[in-house]
C-alpha cells in the first residue's frame, strides 16, 4: 500500500535518514524506533506530506502522494504531537467539526457514545482545557473509531494514556489491521498486544 | 461511515468555529474596535479640535486607525489552529485547503471587519466628518476590509511558525494595504465635494474581485511551507 | 525550454553555469561603467537649466531602472522556484534580494541628493520616488521574512511566495501612487522629461544602464555561487572544490 523510495532528510544541516526504503502492505504494523531527535517525527510528517524531502519519493498505491494530495488525505488519518484539538470547544464540538472537516457525517448518538466508552461520560459539553491530558487525548483519539482511512499514521499515540486506554487503543489497531488497514507508528512505550504483522524500523541517532 | 461530499458544509463548519471562538472571548472582538476608537480619539488631543481641520483630514485618520485594528485580530487568524495541530487536520483533509482558508478570511472579516462598518457613523460624527461622505465612508470601509483581512492573511500565513512573527507580519503587510488606502480615502474626498466616487469604489472592487481568487491560493501554499 | 533548463536543476551544474558566466558581466560591468561615468561626468555637455547636478541622473536613473529589473527577476525566480519546485531557483531568489534593495537605496539617495538643489527639499511626496520608497520596504520584506526562519527551506519558500505576491501588487500600487500624485500635488513638480533627452547624454546613460544591468548580474553570481556551496556543502563535489583549493 505505502511505499518509501530512497528517503532523505536533511534538517539544520543534519543528515537525519539517508536513503531510506521500506513499504507497509494492507494489515500490516510498523513501529518506529529510535532515541529523541534520530527523525522519526519528521519521517512521519514527510509521510502525511506535510513537508518534503530532501531526495526520494514516498508512494501510495503505486502513486506519489504529492501527485493528487487530497485523494491520498482521504485515506489518511493522521494524529501528531500536536493533536489538533481545540483547548476552547467542546470534546462533541471537536469531534464534530473534525468529521466535517475530513468529509464523513455522524450522528449526534453515535459520538456520545463514543465518548462515553472512552471514560469521557459527562465530560462531553466542557472546554477541553479543563479536562486532564490523558483525556484531551482520548478526545483525539476518538477519530480512530469514526474514520474509514486506510492508512493510520500516529505519533506517539500512547503518551498520557493510562493502562487501559492502551490497551483499548491496542484493540482498536487489531480491528483496522483486519479490515485491511494499515498502520504506521512511533512510540516509546513497547506494543503489550502481540501484532503478528508487526514490524520494527530503528532510525539511529546521526551526528 | 456515510461520507458528505459537499464544500459549503466545509465552508460552514471552519466559518463557525473561528466566529464561535471570537464570541466565546468577547475580549477579542471588543478589543480592536475599542483600539479603533482610541486612536480616532488621540488624532483631535494631537492636532487640535478645529472642526475643519479634522473634517478634512477625517478619511485618512478613519483609514490609517481601520488598517492598524485589523492588524491586531491577524496575528491570531492562523496562530491557534497552528499551535494545537489543527492546521495539519486541514491541511490532510480531502477538500482543497484554499476553501477552508476562505472560509477562516470570512470568519476574521465577520469579526474584526464587519464591526469597523457597522461603527462607522459614530466615527464620523466623532471626526466632524461631513454628512454627505457618510454612505461614501461606509461603502470603502465595507468593500475595503474584507481586501484587508486577505491580504493579511497572506503575510499571517507566512509568519505563523516564526516565534515573533506579529511585527515582521505588520512590516510585510502594511505596504501592500497601500493602494486600498490610497483609493478608500480618495473616494471619501470626493464625496466630501459632492463628486462622483464610483470609479473609486470599482477600482476597489475589482482589488476584491482579484483578492478572493488568488489570495486563498497563496495563504494556502504559505500555510503549508509554515507547517512544513 | 524545460528540456534546456532542466540540467541547471543539479546545482553542481548550476554552480558551473555561474562561473561561466561571471567573467563576461564583470568584464561588461567594469568596462561600462568606467566609460559611462567618465563620458558621463566629465564629457557630457551640461544641461543648460540644472547645470552639472544632473549629473547624478548617470546614477540615479539606472539604478533606479535596476532596482524594478532585479524585483521582477526575482519573482520570475520565485514563480519557477514554485513552479517546478527548484531549489536553485529559490537559492537565487536570496540571491537577487539584497542586491535590488542596495539599488533600491542608491536610486533613493542620489534621488533625494537631486531633489535637495532641484525641489529645495531633501524629500518630496514625488509619485516615483513614494513607489521606489514602498518598493524598498518590498525587497527587506521578502529579506526580513528569509532571514527569520531558522529553517532556511522553509524561508527561501516563504520568500519566494511573498516576491510573487509582491510583483502581483506592485503595479497596483505603482498606479494608486501616480494617481494619489496627481491627485493631491498636482503639476507643482516639473519633472525632468527623460525622452527629450539630448543624445550627447542619452549615450552615456544608455551605457551606464547596460554596466548596471551586468553589474546586478555579477553580484547576483556571486551570491548565488555561495548559497549554491553553503547548502551543498555536504556533497562530494563541494569537498572536491574545497580541496583543490
Amino acid at each position: 500500500m505505502l511505499e518509501i523510495k530512497a528517503l532523505t532528510c536533511i534538517k539544520q544541516d543534519r543528515c537525519l535518514f539517508e536513503s531510506l526504503n521500506f513499504s507497509l502492505l494492507s494489515g500490516q504494523i510498523m513501529q518506529i524506533e529510535g532515541p529523541n531527535g534520530a527523525g522519526k517525527t519528521s519521517l512521519l510528517r514527510i509521510i502525511a506530506g506535510f513537508s518534503q524531502p530532501d531526495e526520494g519519493s514516498v508512494l501510495f498505491h503505486k502513486k506519489n502522494i504529492t501527485e493528487d494530495y487530497d485523494a491520498f488525505a482521504q485515506s489518511l488519518l493522521f494524529i501528531g504531537h500536536k493533536t489538533g484539538v481545540n483547548q476552547q470547544l467542546t470534546a462533541y464540538e471537536n469531534v464534530m467539526h473534525w468529521l466535517t472537516v475530513h468529509g464523513y457525517k455522524s450522528v449526534q448518538t453515535e459520538i456520545y457514545d463514543l465518548l462515553g466508552k472512552l471514560g469521557l461520560v459527562g465530560l462531553e459539553d466542557v472546554p477541553i482545557r479543563t479536562l486532564s491530558a490523558g483525556q484531551q487525548r482520548r478526545v483525539a483519539l476518538v477519530r480512530l473509531w469514526l474514520n474509514d482511512a486506510k492508512l493510520w499514521i500516529l505519533d506517539e499515540p500512547f503518551t498520557a494514556l493510562d493502562k487501559k486506554g492502551v490497551a483499548m487503543l491496542q484493540a482498536q489497531f487489531q480491528l483496522h489491521l483486519d479490515n485491511g488497514g494499515a498502520i504506521l507508528l512511533t512510540t516509546h512505550q513497547d506494543l503489550t498486544n502481540s501484532f503478528s504483522s508487526l514490524q520494527t524500523l530503528v532510525l539511529e541517532y546521526r551526528h | 461511515m456515510q461520507v458528505s461530499n459537499s464544500y459549503w458544509t466545509l465552508f460552514c463548519s471552519v466559518y463557525k468555529k473561528d466566529v464561535t471562538l471570537v464570541f466565546r472571548q468577547r475580549a477579542e472582538i471588543v478589543n480592536p474596535l475599542l483600539f479603533f476608537l482610541i486612536v480616532i480619539t488621540l488624532f483631535p488631543l494631537a492636532i487640535g479640535p478645529e472642526p475643519g481641520l479634522l473634517a478634512r483630514m477625517a478619511p485618512g485618520i478613519i483609514w490609517v486607525a481601520a488598517l492598524l485594528s485589523t492588524m491586531l485580530g491577524l496575528d491570531k487568524i492562523f496562530r491557534d489552529d497552528y499551535m494545537d495541530g489543527s492546521l495539519e487536520q486541514l491541511i490532510a483533509s480531502p477538500y482543497p485547503l484554499p476553501l477552508a482558508v476562505l472560509a477562516k478570511v470570512a470568519a476574521h472579516w465577520t469579526t474584526a471587519g464587519l464591526p469597523m462598518v457597522v461603527m462607522a457613523p459614530v466615527f464620523s460624527m466623532l471626526m466632524n466628518l461631513e454628512s454627505q461622505a457618510l454612505g461614501a465612508t461606509i461603502l470603502t470601509l465595507l468593500i475595503g476590509t474584507p481586501l484587508l483581512s486577505f491580504i493579511g492573511a497572506i503575510g499571517a500565513g507566512l509568519t505563523v511558525g516564526l516565534q515573533k512573527g506579529g511585527i515582521l507580519m505588520s512590516l510585510l503587510v502594511l505596504p501592500l494595504y497601500i493602494p486600498v488606502l490610497i483609493f478608500a480615502t480618495s473616494a471619501i474626498d470626493t464625496s466630501i465635494m459632492s463628486l462622483a466616487y464610483s470609479g473609486q469604489l470599482a477600482i476597489l472592487g475589482a482589488m476584491l474581485a482579484v483578492a478572493l481568487v488568488a489570495a486563498p491560493i497563496a495563504i494556502s501554499s504559505a500555510l503549508r511551507v509554515s507547517v512544513s | 525550454m524545460w528540456k534546456w533548463l532542466h540540467p541547471y536543476a543539479k546545482a553542481e551544474r548550476a554552480y558551473q553555469l555561474c562561473n561561466t558566466l561571471l567573467p563576461y558581466f564583470v568584464v561588461v560591468s567594469v568596462l561600462c561603467i568606467v566609460v559611462g561615468w567618465v563620458w558621463g561626468l566629465a564629457y557630457a555637455p551640461a544641461d543648460y537649466q540644472q547645470k552639472d547636478s544632473y549629473r547624478i541622473i548617470f546614477i540615479h536613473v539606472p539604478s533606479a531602472i535596476l532596482s524594478m529589473g532585479a524585483y521582477s527577476s526575482m519573482a520570475i525566480a520565485a514563480i519557477i522556484a514554485l513552479v517546478w519546485q527548484l531549489r536553485n531557483a529559490e537559492l537565487a531568489v536570496i540571491a537577487i534580494a539584497p542586491v535590488g534593495a542596495a539599488m533600491t537605496a542608491i536610486a533613493l539617495i542620489t534621488g533625494s541628493a537631486w531633489g535637495k538643489p532641484m525641489w529645495g527639499a531633501w524629500w518630496v511626496w514625488d509619485a516615483r520616488l513614494t513607489s521606489e520608497l514602498i518598493l524598498l520596504f518590498l525587497y527587506l520584506g521578502v529579506l526580513s521574512l528569509f532571514h527569520a526562519f531558522e529553517d532556511k527551506k522553509a524561508g527561501g519558500k516563504a520568500a519566494c511566495i511573498l516576491a510573487i505576491v509582491g510583483v502581483v501588487n506592485l503595479p497596483i500600487i505603482h498606479f494608486s501612487v501616480e494617481w494619489w500624485n496627481t491627485l493631491h500635488q498636482g503639476g507643482a513638480i516639473t519633472k525632468f522629461d527623460t525622452s527629450a533627452i539630448d543624445p550627447s547624454m542619452l549615450w552615456p546613460l544608455l551605457i551606464n544602464i547596460l554596466g548596471f544591468a551586468a553589474l546586478v548580474g555579477m553580484l547576483t553570481l556571486i551570491r548565488l555561487k555561495n548559497e549554491i556551496i553553503q547548502v551543498e556543502k555536504h556533497r562530494p563535489w563541494v569537498r572536491q572544490l574545497v580541496s583543490r583549493g
